[in-house]
């Protein structure tokens, strides 16, 4: 692990900066004055676990008190590993304490939404795509729409490859949290945003190709 | 036009935005983990993020992820005492 030993940005003469240092010295110092720290900074992650998980309560109702306390838990010990290991890392940019939080906070959300989707069916299938280009056809569509809909829904069968077409369908229109179906596809979120980026990518060209600008208009002809 | 079909041009409208994204999204996942504190920190302190960090906005726009993980982020630093 590297331990840095100065912050390289930020104001160095501030409040925070000085906060942050110290920080750093106590996590790099060893004995008592380092568990000290690593307690603290236990501490200052449980509460952010606490404050994400708190937000997301509505979502898993079924969930006792004691299993949300053990989320919390289990997010903090987890976001404190990868936090250390993180720590030759910090920049300064940003308090200490906020940049420890951001750990915490990715813990207890992923944890929570993978808790959310425990034993039910990630729905890839691009089922909500022909539900949604069906509507393109109702009599309130504006042609304009129903050429682009239309043209949408060519491109996504004609240009995108099959895993492209199920990533994009299942995180925008099924609401498949992109950490979970990194899991269920035994890959990375990181690598999964670049699948869905590619494919949007893949679609603004095609549709810019055929004149259609991404308000929903053709382009008029020059 | 009626409500039933302003509701059908929203829907449309949503689809896609959510279908296509945003445009100049360059940021990753893990860059956008990177410069999560400091364009939070900007943005709580009203200080621009958008110029100090260029591509977040876009990428919190495109992946619902981590547009969550910026307001869980935002809404922390805001329940907690103002610093110097």
């Amino acid at each position: 692990m590297t331990m840095p030993t100065e912050i390289p940005a930020g104001d160095p003469a501030s409040p925070s900066a000085d906060d942050s240092r110290l920080w750093l010295e106590r996590l790099g110092a060893s004995g008592p004055r380092r568990d000290a720290a690593i307690v603290e900074l236990h501490a200052l992650l449980l509460k952010a676990a606490r404050f994400e998980i708190d937000r997301r309560r509505a979502s898993l109702p079924h969930l006792r008190g004691d299993d949300w306390e053990d989320l919390a838990h289990e997010s903090a010990a987890d976001a404190l590993s990868a936090l250390l290991a993180k720590l030759g890392d910090f920049r300064g940019e940003a308090r200490f304490t906020t940049w420890a939080y951001k750990f915490a906070l990715l813990e207890a959300s992923v944890k929570t939404r993978r808790r959310g989707w425990q034993g039910r069916e990630i729905p890839i299938a691009d089922d909500a795509w022909a539900r949604l280009a069906d509507t393109s056809v109702t009599a309130g569509a504006h042609v304009e729409d129903t050429e682009l809909m239309e043209a949408l829904r060519q491109e996504m069968t004609g240009t995108l490859t099959k895993r492209q077409r199920e990533v994009l369908v299942a995180v925008t229109l099924n609401d498949v949290p992109i950490d979970v179906l990194a899991e269920r596809l035994e890959t990375t979120r990181g690598a999964l945003y670049k699948t869905l980026h590619d494919a949007r990518r893949k679609l603004r060209i095609a549709l810019a190709e055929r004149g259609f600008r991404i308000d929903g208009t053709r382009e008029e002809a020059s | 036009m009626s409500d039933s079909e302003q509701g059908e041009t929203r829907e449309r409208e949503t689809v896609l935005t959510r279908l296509l994204g945003p445009s100049g999204d360059v940021l990753g996942c893990e860059e956008c983990f990177i410069e999560l504190d400091r364009y939070v920190e900007l943005d709580v302190a009203s200080l621009d993020p958008d110029r100090h960090v260029p591509g977040m906005r876009a990428h919190l726009e495109g992946c619902p992820a981590c547009a969550e993980d910026f307001q869980s982020l935002k809404a922390l630093l805001e329940s907690e005492p103002r610093r110097p």
